[in-house]
């Protein structure tokens, strides 16, 4: 009964989870964003106090539940194990010892990354983040290619609730890494069950610690037990030594397989009798996770430096800072630059800073709270965020940034802050968005059409839903771009539609810390048309 | 000889060739249209002062009714503009009324059905959701299609454009029996006015060829594209004076009340222009791709010249 419970959760759970991850059309709830707000990590890094007291509570009182349902690379483990039997129906599990100098060092490596600001590890062991990079760069291509099909099938019938999408890796080495998670910890898990979890999982390590001392546990009954051995056989973390009726419970995951499989009724999950002390010395874990809440210091100090126009939006919540704006000038410079003579030469445009998506806030912030799990990248409605490669350093492998070859960030849409799990994107309303500046317009004179061709275009300036690409008066008839960085939120408009070639003559450059940009809006003057004009 | 100057002699070279073929323009005037029925009684239809789809009505019926245009069993597209991810008060898409009017009138007249899409240029999911077309169009009865993907579009031939020689157009405007260009009257960065001809590159896959190649010249040219909408239908009921074709704000908008409807595209286009120009001055002339659809023969701008019906409600 208990294990019909847990296997009908976890499916549930895991289920929900890849299809929230994969759904881009809506039809799963957004409310179910709590899936992955209630996973460890994320919990931790958005310092979700009441998730993760939940979730420990959770853990003394009846064991690593959350290893077993909730969290979602659990799960798959369960599913590679159970696949591996259906092959072999010999297999069996045996006890082994504990790998604790293995886990606890790489717990203390990642607690250490973390701390010195490497987030990359954490990135890539947290159980979350690795399965929602699964499901992002493996599942979602399959996902998507079946929806083609039936749209390929429906559409044929003139039916057109279906829509084709486009197919395309994002990121390559993204992709790998998700492979090799994928092969690795599947492969862990076909061998000898939870393995990833009791010597790699630094999630596992944490609530291993906790699920030694919880109120209820499986037990033998020590009259009934033969000591047959099934309960070992059938344990996937190899936990239970059945020759000495002992159980490691910083490794059981309550899988409940050993009740289930016992015919002799032999095993109980039940309350332990405890001096209630061991309760109050679990509490320190709770205390020493807090302490590695990142600080958001050198966000504050430049606060104080800049002089320009800052604004906050919120003070408690976040603190953007308006950064100069003086590469406004840079654009005029090159303007005046056509009046005198000779045609310049095309430039190849380079971006050299990446563009974090808005509700970052800073690389900082970004590299501190993100964990790559990609569900930005996955539901991102334009398609505009993919994993970095080294743009944000070492430690930022896999996070996410902007680039504007197959779309630009739509002005109005917010998803990727409303999505992220962590905080490391922070949920933008549509009013802040719209005034979040994540990066800069840069025109390049030299390879624009109108200055080139000197023929009418203007795509740039029809795509920026604030103007600061604007046409102005140039030859004859025509209109050229100028650019006013200070109202640029850099969705990338510009940049993705400029139809000029080998060269775009205008894109978007990054910057370290959003600003907020103040829009002056003109007054609504009432005119009156009452004739036809012809 | 550089690219430039190439460029030079190209132009000019285009230029006289246009001077010479001005004679020619002139007889569009005798150019009859596809009409199903009796020749329609005005050549343009100008109506002011009433709701979208009341002013519609008014101009369909001088027109003769829908029943002129739309025979029984055709299969219909309708073209609005839904380009942005703008709600209606901004003026930058086709308004949903008229557009919900339009359908209805054409299955009024036997259209077998209607279809309905646009190439967007904001993300084409909200642009459909948030413009209140999709759902104004599926309630009246019409298939809204995607246009998103190139797969979409089928490769036809251009043999009188300048520049443009092939496009990729829709499958629904490829397909369809008859198609009316619903376009909204909206200043334009690069082309300063889109209008009904504007309008065509939505139902083009690449818009950047366009842009590259004189965007002026390729507008005018698209229009040459031997299906020609059976009418143009310029939504003026609010006109977007600056910051078009997106729009920052509500000061962008006029509320102007206006509605042109006509089967020569270029007296649509430039009547649309006039009405604007009280908004906001926009000489005719920069407006270079209406001279240029003139002078392919694809209408008259000569608008003294035609048969205009102008009434207020």
């Amino acid at each position: 009964m208990l294990k019909k419970i847990r296997v009908t959760l976890s499916v549930i759970i895991l289920t929900l989870v890849t299809l929230y991850f994969l759904d881009f059309r809506g039809f799963i709830p957004e409310g179910l964003k709590f899936l992955t707000e209630i996973q460890f990590i994320p919990a931790l890094l958005s310092l979700n106090v009441i998730i993760l007291l939940s979730l420990l509570l959770l853990t003394l009182l009846f064991g690593r539940v959350y290893c077993s349902s909730i969290c979602p690379m659990g799960v798959y483990q369960d599913f590679a194990a159970w696949l591996s039997k259906k092959f072999n129906k010999k297999k069996r599990y045996k006890y082994s010892k504990a790998k604790n100098i293995l886990r606890w060092s790489v717990l203390g490596t990642t607690v250490v990354a973390f701390i010195v600001g490497f987030n990359f590890l954490v990135g890539l062991l947290d159980p979350y983040g690795a399965y929602g990079r699964i499901v992002t760069h493996l599942f979602r291509p399959g996902y998507l290619a079946g929806n083609n099909l039936l749209e390929t099938i429906f559409t044929s019938f003139g039916n057109y609730s279906f829509y084709k999408v486009s197919i395309y890796t994002l990121s390559v080495s993204s992709m790998i890494i998700a492979l090799i998670t994928l092969f690795v910890i599947g492969y862990m898990a076909w061998r000898g069950g939870r393995t990833y979890c009791n010597t790699i999982c630094p999630v596992g390590t944490t609530l291993g610690f906790l699920s030694k001392y919880s109120l209820f546990k499986i037990q033998f009954v020590d009259e009934k037990c033969n000591m047959c051995g099934l309960c070992s056989m059938k344990c996937k973390s190899s936990c239970i030594d059945s020759k000495n009726k002992e159980i490691d419970y910083s490794r059981c995951v309550t899988c409940f397989n050993c009740i289930e499989v016992c015919n002799r009724d032999a095993m109980k999950y039940k309350i332990v009798k405890r001096k209630k002390e061991q309760i109050a010395q679990a509490m320190p874990a709770y205390t020493y996770i807090k302490e590695k809440a990142p600080q958001n210091s050198s966000t504050s100090e430049k606060l104080a430096h800049s002089k320009e126009a800052v604004k906050t939006v919120n003070e408690s919540k976040r603190r953007f800072l308006s950064a100069s704006l003086v590469t406004g000038l840079a654009a005029s410079k090159l303007l005046a630059q056509q009046i005198s003579g000779d045609i310049l030469p095309k430039r190849e445009l380079k971006r050299q800073i990446p563009i974090a998506p808005p509700g970052a806030l800073s690389f900082d912030h970004l590299r501190e709270k993100c964990i790559s799990c990609h569900l930005c990248v996955s539901k991102c409605p334009s398609r505009v965020i993919k994993p970095a490669l080294l743009e944000y350093g070492l430690g930022g492998i896999m996070q996410p940034k902007l680039y504007f070859d197959k779309g630009f960030c739509n002005y109005d849409c917010t998803v990727c802050g409303d999505v992220c799990p962590t905080g490391a994107i922070l949920p933008l309303t549509v009013e802040e968005k719209n005034h979040t500046q994540m990066g800069q317009v840069q025109f390049i004179l030299e390879n624009c059409i109108v200055y080139y061709d000197e023929t009418s275009c203007g795509a740039c300036s029809e795509h920026c839903p604030t103007q600061a690409v604007h046409m102005v008066p140039y030859k004859g008839h025509l209109t050229i771009p100028e650019t006013d960085t200070s109202i640029c939120v850099g969705c990338g408009g510009c940049e993705y539609v400029c139809p000029a070639i080998p060269f775009k003559a205008i894109y978007v450059e990054g910057i370290d810390t959003h600003n907020i940009i103040e829009i002056e809006h003109d007054e609504v003057e009432e005119i009156v048309i009452d004739d036809f004009g012809f | 000889m550089d690219r430039r100057k190439f460029l030079r002699s190209v132009a000019l070279t285009g230029a006289a060739i246009t001077t010479m073929k001005e004679a020619d323009a002139m007889s569009i005037l005798s150019q009859s249209f596809q009409t199903t029925n009796a020749a329609a009684k005005y050549d343009l239809v100008a109506v002011m002062g009433g709701e979208p789809e009341a002013m519609f009505r008014k101009a369909i019926e001088e027109m003769g009714g829908m029943k002129n245009f739309i025979s029984k069993g055709d299969k219909v597209c309708i073209k609005p503009n839904i380009g942005w991810d703008q709600p209606v008060e901004m003026g930058a898409n086709t308004n949903p009324k008229l557009v919900t009017e339009i359908i209805k009138q054409c299955f009024e007249a036997g259209a077998s059905e209607v279809k309905v899409f646009d190439h967007t240029c904001d993300d084409w999911r909200k642009s459909y959701a948030n413009s209140g077309i999709e759902d104004a169009a599926r309630k009246a009865g019409a298939e809204v299609l995607p246009a998103h993907q190139e797969s979409y579009y089928k490769t036809v031939s251009i043999p009188k454009g300048r520049n443009l020689k092939t496009a990729k157009i829709h499958q629904a405007i490829v397909d369809s029996d008859k198609w009316i260009n619903v376009p909204i009257l909206k200043n334009h960065g690069g082309a300063q006015l889109t209008i009904s001809m504007k309008n065509y590159m939505g139902i083009v896959w690449d818009r950047g060829f366009f842009h590259a190649n004189d965007l002026q010249q390729c507008i005018a040219d698209i229009c040459t594209y031997e299906k020609r909408p059976v009418l143009n239908i310029v939504d003026a009921y609010r006109l977007m004076k600056t910051s078009g074709p997106r729009g920052r704000s509500l000061s962008d908008v006029v509320l102007s009340k206006g509605l042109f409807m006509s089967q020569d595209i270029v007296a649509a286009d430039t009547a649309a222009a006039n009405f604007f120009n009280q908004a906001r001055e926009m000489p005719l002339e920069n407006v270079t791709h209406i001279s240029k659809a003139q002078q392919l023969g694809l209408g008259t701008m000569d608008l003294d010249k035609i048969n205009i019906r102008r009434v207020r409600i």
